[in-house]
C-alpha cells in the first residue's frame, strides 16, 4: 500500500491530499502522525488532482509531515457473537478492557438498501408495558419509533424502561438490545450502564459509545456500526433486536459540522440539504425480511433544540419514521411519568398490529376515543382560564375532568410499572364510563355493549 | 458508443473527462457499469448523477456513453409490477442480489419471456400513424392492453399484421413505411407523450372520500397537492384515493417515503378489490418503489417513469390516476443534486429551476383525445407535499399550488384529534366545483351544490361562533346558534370524518354521502321550527336519534337505517314539542 506525504490544507476535520494514485470514493485512509499515533478516515471527494478524507478523531496533532495510507475498503465492522455483552467505542473498538473481539466476518457498516419487495409487514404487538405506547401508539416489531424528548426531560429512563420490558406475548424469540449512544455525557453513559449491568441487561446487549468530548466526527460512523451489528444478529443469528440511538440531535450536529467544513451549500438552519437522505439511510435499517426470523425495531431519542418540534432534525426524523413519540415539559413539570404528550404523538403501525387475536377487539375504537376525549379537555383547559369552570355546560366538565384524571390514572406509572395490555384498555374504559353512552361516539355500539358498564 | 475517463467523484454525482455527450444521455460508469445520466456539460467535461451507489469507484475508471436518454419499456406486463425509480422491478433485483439491493444490477423492466395472446383489431391496408392502436391484449384479468403504433410514425399503411401468441420482444407486423411491429416500444421518460388536442375536464375523479368528493372535488384530468405535516396522513389518503378512486388504472410512485409503507400497499393490495369490477385492486396498479434510502438520483427519475407510464395508458383510452408520494422528496433529489453541482441555489437552497419542473410534471396531466383513439383518456396526478414543519410558506407547496387547481390541506391539529382524513375544510378549496356543477346534478341530485354550499356556510359559522365560545364559552351563546354548533359537529363527525380502516366506512358512494348531510341538514331545520314552538337546547342535546346518523357511516344497508332514524328523530322532536 502506498503511503503519501502530500498533505496541502487541514481545515476543522478534512484533510486535502494531492498528488495520489486514484483512490475510491468512501474507502477508509490511515493517518500516521510523525509522534507515531494513528488516526483513520474516510474519503469524502475523490479526483486526478486532491483527495478531501474526512477524520474521525480529529484534526489536531495533524501537520504536513503526517503520513496518509488508503487502505482500498470501506469503513467494516467485524461481527461475531462475542460482540454480546460488549462495550465498544464509537468506532468500534472494545473500551471494557476485555479481549478483542475476534471476527467471525467483517461487514460494510453503511448497510444495503432493504429491497422493498423482500419486506415483510410488521405486525407483532410489541408490548412496552407503558400505556401512553401500547394503547394509543403502539410500538411492532420491525418498526422505527423515535421519542422527541427536550433537554432535561427523562427520555433515557423511558427508553431503559422501553428496553427492559419490550416483549411480544407468547413469544419467547432471543432477544438483544444494540445501544448506540452519541455524544451523551459521561454521566448519563454510567446510568445506562449501570441499569444494564443491574438488570442484567448488559449480557445480551451490544454498547457503542460515543462520549460528549468524543470526536464529532466519529459519531457519524457509530450509528452505522451499532445497526451493522444489529443486522449481524437479526439476520444471521435470528435474533429480535431492539436498537436505541441516542441522541440523534448530536449526530445531526456532527453532519453539519462537516458539511460547513466542506463549504457546501447548506439548507435550512445550516443543516446539509443531504440531512434526510442520511437519517434515513439509518432509520430505514428497520425492519423485517421475508423469511428470516429476526427483526430490528429502532427507538431513536432526540431532543429537540428549544422544544421545537419543527427544527430540522425532528421534523426530518417525523418524514422517516413511523410515528414518534413526544414528551412534555408540562406534563413533567406536574410530576407525571412518563410524561408522554399523546397528542402530538403517533404509531403509524399500530393499526396492523393491534385488534382481535393481537391485543383485544376495542383497542382501536377506545384508543381513539381516548384521543378524542382528551384533545377536547386540553383545549378546555385553556377556556376555564378565562371563564371560570361555572360558566361551562356539563358535558364541557365532564371532559376537564376526563382530562385531569387521564393524565393521573393513564399516563402517570411508575418506573418499574409493567402494565399489561389488558389492564391499560381496562383503565381506558374505567375513564369513558364518567361518560353517557351516547357521547361515546368513536365506539360501536357492540363493543360499548360488551365493555361499557355503567 | 463514446468513452470518456472518471475525474471525480463525490457522492451521487461524478465527473468524466473526454466523454463525447448530449444531455441526458444515460451512460454506464465504472467497472461495474452503474447506470447514469448526464446532466451537465461544460468543455470536456461531463457531469453525471449515478443511479447507484458510488462507494469504491476510483478516479480514471471508464465511463461509456449509450447514446440513448433514459427510456422506459411499455408494453403488457407493466400492471401488477413493483419497480425502482428505474423502471426496474423489485421481484427481478431480488432474485439476482437476495434481500438487499446492491448495485449493478440490469433487469428488463417487463417480462421478455412471457407470452400475450394478441388479437389483431387493424388488417393489411389499414392507415395508421404513431399512437394508432393495431390490436389487443388481455393485460390481467378485465384489462385490455391496446396495442400501439410507436408514436412519431408517420403517416402510413400496415402491410402485414397477424394474430396470435407473442413475447414482447416477437414481430407482430410491418408497416409499408418499414416500421417493425411489437408489443412493446420504448419512450424517453423526461418527454410528454404527444396527444390529439386536450379538453375541458367535466367528470368528477370519484374517490368514495366524503370530503375531496363532496367539499372539494378533482376532475378526472386534473391535478391535486396534498400538503400536510408529517402523521397528519397523506399517505393513508394517498392509499385510500389509489385504492377508491373510479380511475382505469393507478400508478402510485412512492418517491423517497418508507419501505414498511410500500410493504403495507404490497400486502394490502392483492387482497382488495375493486369496488366496481370485482377484482383485485393490484390488477390495475403499477407501483413505484424508490424508498428513502435507496439511491436518491433514482428517486429523481421515478416520477417521470411514473408519469411516463399513466400517460401510455391514457393514450389507449383510460383514466388514470399517478399518486406521487412525495413531491418533496422529489425536490429534494434535485435539491441535493444541484448542491453538489455547486448551482447557485435559489430559495432555501432548492435549485432555481424547482417552479419549471414542477410545473412541467404537473402539466403532464391533462384530459386529452389521444393521438390513436377517439376515446378520451386522462391523466389525474395527485401530489403529496411534505413541508418542513409543516409551513405551507415554503417553496414547493407554493409552486406546487400555483400549478394545481385542488388543494388538499392537511392540518396536524385535527390528526392530533383523530379527525381522519386531516383536511381542513377552512382552508382547502377546488376551483372545479363549477366545471362539475353538471355533473352531479345530472348523476347525484339535483340539489348536489347547494346541499353542499350549505354545509359549507354553516363550517364557516361555526369557526366565527367558536371564536367567541372561546371567549365565553358555549353556554353565554344564543340557543339557535347552540343548535348551529351542534349541527355542525354532525357534519364534522359524521361527514367529514371517515375511518379508512373500517371496512365499509373506507368508501362511500356519492349517494350515501349525499343522503348523509340530506339527513343532518334535515335534523337542523327540524330542530328549528321545534325551537320555534319553544324546544329547548337542553332537550335537543338529549336527543339520542341525532347521533344514531352517524351509524349510518359503518353499515351496509345505511338507507334503511337512516329512514329509521328519521322516523326516530321525528317523533322525538314531536315529543318535545308537546
Amino acid at each position: 500500500m502506498k503511503e503519501y506525504k502530500t498533505i496541502t490544507r487541514i481545515a476543522g476535520p478534512l484533510v486535502f491530499v494531492e498528488k495520489t494514485s486514484p483512490v475510491g470514493y468512501g474507502d477508509l485512509v490511515r493517518l500516521t502522525l510523525p509522534s507515531g499515533e494513528t488516526k483513520n478516515g474516510q474519503v469524502l471527494d475523490t479526483s486526478d488532482d486532491a483527495v478531501v478524507v474526512q477524520i474521525f478523531e480529529g484534526t489536531s496533532g495533524i501537520d504536513q509531515e503526517t503520513t496518509v495510507t488508503f487502505l482500498g475498503e470501506n469503513i467494516k465492522l467485524g461481527v461475531s457473537e462475542d460482540l454480546l455483552g460488549r462495550i465498544l467505542s464509537g468506532a468500534g473498538r472494545p473500551i471494557d478492557n476485555g479481549p478483542e473481539v475476534i471476527p467471525e466476518r467483517r461487514v460494510d457498516i453503511n448497510g444495503a438498501a432493504i429491497n422493498p419487495y423482500s419486506r415483510a409487514n410488521p405486525e407483532d404487538f410489541y408490548q412496552t408495558g407503558i400505556s401512553t405506547i401500547d394503547a394509543t401508539n403502539t410500538l411492532v416489531r420491525g418498526q422505527k419509533l423515535p421519542i422527541f424528548s427536550g433537554s432535561g426531560l427523562p427520555h433515557n429512563e423511558l427508553a431503559l424502561q422501553i428496553a427492559r420490558q419490550a416483549k411480544v406475548l407468547g413469544d419467547n424469540a432471543e432477544f438483544t438490545v444494540v445501544f448506540a449512544a452519541m455524544g451523551i455525557t459521561n454521566e448519563e453513559a454510567q446510568r445506562f450502564m449501570r441499569d444494564f449491568e443491574e438488570t442484567g441487561a448488559l449480557e445480551r446487549s451490544v454498547v457503542f459509545l460515543n462520549l460528549a468530548d468524543d470526536p464529532a466526527v466519529e459519531r457519524i460512523i457509530t450509528p452505522r456500526m451499532a445497526l451493522s451489528a444489529a443486522e449481524y444478529f437479526a439476520y444471521e443469528k435470528d435474533m429480535h433486536v431492539l436498537v436505541i440511538l441516542t441522541d440523534m440531535t448530536n449526530y445531526c450536529e456532527s453532519l453539519r459540522e462537516i458539511g460547513a467544513a466542506r463549504e457546501e451549500i447548506p439548507g435550512r438552519r445550516g443543516y446539509p440539504g443531504y440531512m434526510y437522505t442520511d437519517l434515513a439511510m439509518l432509520y430505514e435499517r428497520a425492519g423485517l425480511v421475508k423469511g428470516k426470523k429476526g427483526s430490528i425495531t429502532q427507538v431513536p431519542i432526540l431532543t429537540m433544540v428549544g422544544d421545537d418540534i419543527t427544527h430540522p432534525i425532528p421534523d426530518l426524523t417525523g418524514y422517516i419514521t413511523e410515528g414518534q413519540i413526544v414528551l412534555s415539559r408540562e406534563l413533567h413539570r406536574t410530576g407525571v411519568y412518563p410524561p408522554v404528550d399523546i397528542l402530538p404523538s403517533l404509531s403509524r403501525l399500530m393499526n396492523g398490529g393491534i385488534g382481535k387475536g393481537k391485543t383485544r377487539d376495542d383497542h382501536k375504537q377506545v384508543s381513539d376515543q381516548l384521543y378524542a376525549f382528551y384533545a377536547e379537555g386540553r383545549d378546555l383547559r385553556g377556556l376555564v382560564a378565562i371563564v371560570g369552570e361555572e360558566a361551562l355546560s356539563e358535558k364541557d366538565q365532564r371532559l376537564l375532568k376526563f382530562a385531569a384524571a387521564f393524565e393521573e390514572q393513564f399516563v402517570r406509572q411508575g418506573k418499574q410499572e409493567d402494565r399489561g395490555i389488558e389492564r391499560t384498555l381496562d383503565i381506558g374504559w374505567e375513564l369513558l364510563r364518567e361518560f353517557p353512552e351516547h357521547e361515546l361516539t368513536r365506539i360501536s355500539p357492540d363493543l360499548k355493549k360488551k365493555y361499557y358498564k355503567p | 458508443m463514446t468513452k470518456g475517463k472518471l475525474y471525480r467523484i463525490a457522492g451521487p454525482v461524478v465527473v468524466a473527462k473526454g466523454l463525447k455527450a448530449r444531455m441526458y444521455d444515460v451512460v454506464l460508469v465504472g467497472k461495474e457499469q452503474l447506470m447514469g445520466e448526464v446532466i451537465q456539460i461544460d468543455r470536456d467535461t461531463a457531469t453525471i448523477q449515478v443511479y447507484e451507489d458510488t462507494a469504491g469507484i476510483k478516479p480514471g475508471e471508464e465511463v461509456v456513453n449509450t447514446g440513448k436518454p433514459l427510456t422506459v419499456t411499455l408494453g403488457p406486463g407493466l400492471l401488477t409490477s413493483i419497480y425502482d425509480g428505474i423502471q426496474r422491478p423489485l421481484p427481478a433485483l431480488q432474485a439476482q442480489q437476495g434481500d438487499f439491493i446492491s448495485r449493478g444490477a440490469t433487469a428488463d423492466g417487463i417480462d421478455m419471456k412471457k407470452k400475450w395472446k394478441f388479437t389483431a383489431t387493424k388488417t393489411k391496408g389499414d392507415t395508421v400513424s404513431g399512437s394508432s392502436i393495431v390490436g389487443e391484449v388481455e393485460e390481467t384479468e378485465g384489462n385490455i392492453h391496446y396495442i400501439m403504433v410507436p408514436p412519431g410514425v408517420k403517416e402510413t399503411t400496415i402491410k402485414k399484421l397477424t394474430s396470435g401468441t407473442y413475447t414482447v420482444t416477437d414481430v407482430i407486423g410491418e408497416l409499408e413505411d418499414g416500421t417493425e411491429l411489437k408489443l412493446a416500444h420504448e419512450w424517453p421518460v423526461r418527454q410528454a407523450r404527444p396527444v390529439r388536442r386536450k379538453l375541458n375536464p367535466t367528470v368528477p375523479l370519484v374517490t368514495g372520500q366524503r370530503v375531496f368528493d363532496a367539499f372539494f372535488p378533482v376532475v378526472k384530468g386534473g391535478a391535486a397537492a396534498i400538503p400536510g405535516p408529517f402523521g397528519a396522513g397523506k399517505t393513508v389518503s394517498q392509499q385510500q384515493l389509489a385504492k377508491w378512486s373510479d380511475a382505469d388504472i393507478i400508478v402510485y410512485v412512492g418517491c423517497g417515503e418508507r419501505g414498511n409503507e410500500m410493504t403495507e400497499v404490497l400486502t394490502e393490495f392483492p387482497h382488495l378489490t375493486d369496488p366496481r369490477s370485482g377484482k383485485p385492486l393490484l390488477n390495475r396498479t403499477v407501483l413505484i418503489a424508490n424508498t428513502s434510502n435507496m439511491p436518491v438520483a433514482a428517486r429523481e427519475a421515478s416520477v417521470y417513469t411514473g408519469v411516463t407510464i399513466a400517460e401510455y395508458y391514457r393514450d389507449m383510452g383510460y383514466d388514470v390516476a399517478l399518486m406521487a408520494d412525495s413531491t418533496s422528496r422529489w425536490a429534494e433529489a434535485m435539491r441535493e443534486i444541484s448542491s453538489r453541482l455547486e448551482e447557485m441555489p435559489g430559495e432555501e437552497g432548492y435549485p432555481a429551476y424547482l417552479a419549471t419542473r414542477l410545473s412541467e410534471f404537473y402539466e403532464r396531466a391533462a384530459r386529452a383525445v389521444p393521438l390513436g383513439t377517439d376515446r378520451e383518456g386522462s391523466v389525474t396526478i395527485i401530489g403529496a407535499v411534505s413541508p418542513p414543519g409543516g409551513d405551507f410558506s415554503e417553496p414547493v407547496t407554493q409552486n406546487t399550488l400555483r400549478v394545481t387547481k385542488t388543494f388538499w390541506a392537511l392540518d396536524s391539529k385535527l390528526a392530533q384529534r383523530r379527525h381522519f382524513p386531516s383536511v381542513n375544510w377552512l382552508t382547502s378549496y377546488s376551483l372545479y366545483q363549477d366545471n362539475l356543477e353538471e355533473w352531479y346534478a345530472e348523476n347525484v341530485a339535483k340539489d348536489w351544490r347547494e346541499t353542499v354550499e350549505r354545509l359549507q356556510r354553516m363550517l364557516q359559522e361555526e369557526e366565527k361562533l367558536m371564536e367567541i365560545v372561546q371567549l365565553v364559552g358555549s353556554d353565554s351563546l344564543p340557543e339557535k346558534q347552540q343548535l348551529t354548533l351542534e349541527a355542525t359537529r354532525l357534519v364534522r363527525e359524521f361527514v367529514l370524518q371517515q375511518n379508512a380502516f373500517h371496512e365499509i366506512d373506507t368508501y362511500s358512494s356519492l349517494e350515501k354521502t349525499y343522503i348523509l348531510m340530506r339527513m343532518i341538514l334535515h335534523f337542523y331545520d327540524q330542530a328549528q321550527q321545534a325551537m320555534d314552538k319553544g324546544v329547548r337546547m337542553t332537550q335537543i342535546l338529549s336527543m339520542k336519534s341525532k347521533d344514531e346518523i352517524g351509524n349510518a357511516k359503518f353499515e351496509k344497508d345505511y338507507k334503511k337505517l337512516l329512514t329509521e332514524v328519521g322516523e326516530r328523530m321525528e317523533k322525538e322532536l314531536a315529543a318535545l314539542a308537546r
